[in-house]
């Protein structure tokens, strides 16, 4: 059974049809890339998911349950988590506490600093943990905030450009650590502009295009196929 | 874990991230400042002592709007409403129960409670309708102005409760003050010696308590919300009973000033829920510090103090201080005086914490 699955999903914001008539499916320990040009309305489908917005149509089912409607902190209850494209770190507080407080609803007070200390070292932070977050550079913002969202230990995890302004260095270190959390079992779903890291992580990829699915599969289908060229590598060299 | 491991560690919380004073020698300041307090009556005539109280009701008030304002990041305007709600609550039941039995003591908890019930239902329509920002102000000013005009109007002898006469404009008066039940003779709290005393063991007891709250789980969560509430949704957290929680808390404490007030001045009146009485409190709170509950009362305190000896020549001009001051402190320290005070000293230590 797929871990997440949309059926018909439509969203419209005023006259713009963002989301139309999506029907996705996602398998479990799957890692999958989501791409397409600006405004294809990627990240809308994301906040579709975890109820930011909800939809004018169609439904959403995680592990077969529908959460359609569902809040989204009981999306994050029952096993999604997000990094959002623009971090949503709490900048005026240190990075050990922005940790904290994704840690601290369900790890044991005694353990507490143990795994904050490990989430640190996984995330090369330990050096700044007393730092405002606001002070990071903007590759740590990324980081600290892939951080939160793992530190749910989500079955799924949502990530929306993760390596944005990240050297290429620190974008290959961010695949590997996926790769990591996908070996261990989570099922990730990233939006991603970078090709070269596309083709480094995924496993299928969805070409968003209108808000319409395009084209669907593995990073050299997507590759060979001149109509996504055509809209997406089009666009960027545009 | 043991109950007494369980009590040192949420003892530990009295210092933490979302407090500014810690280590031995914010402790021995502290204490200072405390034991300066404490033998002051024995420096002072104890009129004065007693008038001087006044300064201290108004710090719970302060405290609870640093936790929704300054901790949580909602700005209610309205925090005399629940003053005043728990103000003429006091005098209602005071009136109509007498003072005998410890009553006064009842009738203090009843008036909180239902300041905080009146917070609760207003504040679930607010955070569960997602009112928030500016809207929000706005509401919790019309709230407490609504009420002002109501109990203006109440002066005719149908708006009675039982023996309790609400008076208008004119306001509530000849309630019994806070007394306190003893053998050998209750204890009535006139603006004295022993009022002075009871009420800083209770903004001691505050203070703490409300350094253990910040501090905590729940803390963590408040702030997290002021800084991106929907960051906080993300992780899991309901933001909405979160911040919920934390106006009923504020307002109560809001609700503690009104009837400690009251019981003080044996009177209330409307204009204690008054477009000035409501505009006050934020004063106070950003000129100090809201983020920091030390600062929000070093600045309130302060401010009081200013106000009180400007009146002498006139509470116009008073006013206007403190306009001004609330304009200069957005301008100049956005924090809050106090903060930006000690802000050079706080960030020497942490680079030296860095280091280390
Ligand atoms: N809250 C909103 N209100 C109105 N229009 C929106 C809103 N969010 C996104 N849009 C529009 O929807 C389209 C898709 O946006 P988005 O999902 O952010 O695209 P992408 O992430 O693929 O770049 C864009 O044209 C954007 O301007
Ligand atoms: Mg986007």
């Amino acid at each position: 059974m797929a871990i997440l699955e949309t059926r018909q999903l439509n969203k419209h914001f005023g006259g713009l049809h963002v989301t139309g008539n999506v029907d996705f499916a996602l398998q479990p320990g799957e890692m999958h890339c989501l791409i397409g040009p600006n405004g294809a309305g990627k990240s809308t489908f994301f906040k579709l998911i975890l109820g930011e917005h909800l939809p004018d149509s169609g439904a959403i089912l995680y592990d077969g349950e529908e959460i359609t409607r569902a809040k989204p902190f009981e999306r994050i209850r029952k096993g999604i988590s997000v990094k959002f494209q623009v971090p949503g770190i709490f900048k005026e507080l240190s990075v050990q506490q922005n940790l904290t407080i994704a840690l601290q609803h369900h790890v044991a007070p005694e353990i507490l600093q143990e795994e904050i200390d490990r989430l640190l070292a996984f995330l090369k932070l330990s050096q700044d943990r007393k730092q405002l977050a606001g002070n990071l550079s903007h590759g740590q913002k990324q980081w600290l905030e892939i951080g939160m969202a793992v530190a749910l230990k989500p079955r799924l995890l949502l990530l929306d450009e993760p390596t944005a302004g990240m050297t290429p260095d620190e974008t290959f270190a961010t695949g590997e650590m996926l790769q990591e959390l996908n070996r261990e079992g989570m099922t990730l779903l990233a939006v991603e502009h970078d090709m070269a890291f596309v083709r480094q992580i995924a496993h299928q990829v969805t070409v968003l295009h209108f808000g319409k699915i395009f084209a669907q599969g593995t990073i050299d289908e997507i590759t060979a196929d001149e109509r996504v060229a055509a809209i997406y590598l089009g666009e960027v060299d545009a | 874990m043991s109950s007494a491991s369980r009590f040192t560690s949420i003892l530990k919380l009295i210092e933490g991230p979302q407090t500014l004073g810690k280590g031995p020698k914010f402790w021995s300041g502290f204490s200072v400042v405390l034991l300066a307090a404490c033998a002051y009556p024995a420096f002072a005539d104890s009129y004065d002592v007693g008038n001087n109280v006044y300064f201290f009701n108004w710090l719970f008030m302060a405290m609870g709007l640093s936790l929704i304002w300054g901790y949580g990041g909602a700005l209610s305007f309205g925090q005399t409403a629940f003053f005043g709600v728990a103000g003429y609550a006091y005098g209602v039941l005071t009136i109509n129960l007498g003072d005998a039995y410890g009553l006064t003591l009842l009738s203090l908890v009843l008036a909180v409670g239902l300041s905080a019930l009146f917070a609760a239902i207003l504040g679930y329509f607010l955070f569960f309708g997602r009112i928030s920002g500016v809207f929000l102000g706005i509401v919790t000013l019309s709230v407490t102005l609504v009420l002002e005009r109501f109990m203006a109007q109440t002066a005719g002898p149908e708006w009675a409760i039982g023996k309790a006469r609400l008076n208008g404009f004119n306001g509530m008066g000849a309630m019994p003050s806070l007394t306190i039940p003893w053998p050998g003779g209750n204890i009535v709290l006139y603006p004295d010696v022993t009022l002075y005393y009871v009420t800083l063991a209770l903004l001691l007891v505050c203070y703490l308590g409300l350094r253990i709250l910040v501090n905590s789980r729940f803390g963590n969560v408040i702030v997290a919300i002021r800084e991106n509430p929907m960051r906080a949704e993300m992780l899991g957290y309901d933001v909405r009973k979160y911040q919920l929680a934390t106006f009923v808390i504020g307002s109560a404490l809001a609700g503690l000033s009104g009837v400690l007030y009251t019981s003080w001045g044996n009177y209330i009146t409307p204009a204690s829920m008054g477009m000035t009485a409501a505009s006050l409190p934020i004063v106070w709170v950003a000129v100090g510090g809201r983020t920091d509950l030390t600062t929000t009362i070093i600045g309130t305190l302060a401010v009081l103090m200013v106000f009180q000896s400007l009146t002498i020549y006139g509470s116009q001009y008073a006013l206007i201080v403190m306009g001004t001051l609330l304009v200069i402190t957005v301008l100049i320290a956005p924090r809050g005086i106090v903060i930006a005070l000690i802000s050079p000293f706080m960030r020497r230590k942490s680079k030296l914490e860095g280091e280390r």
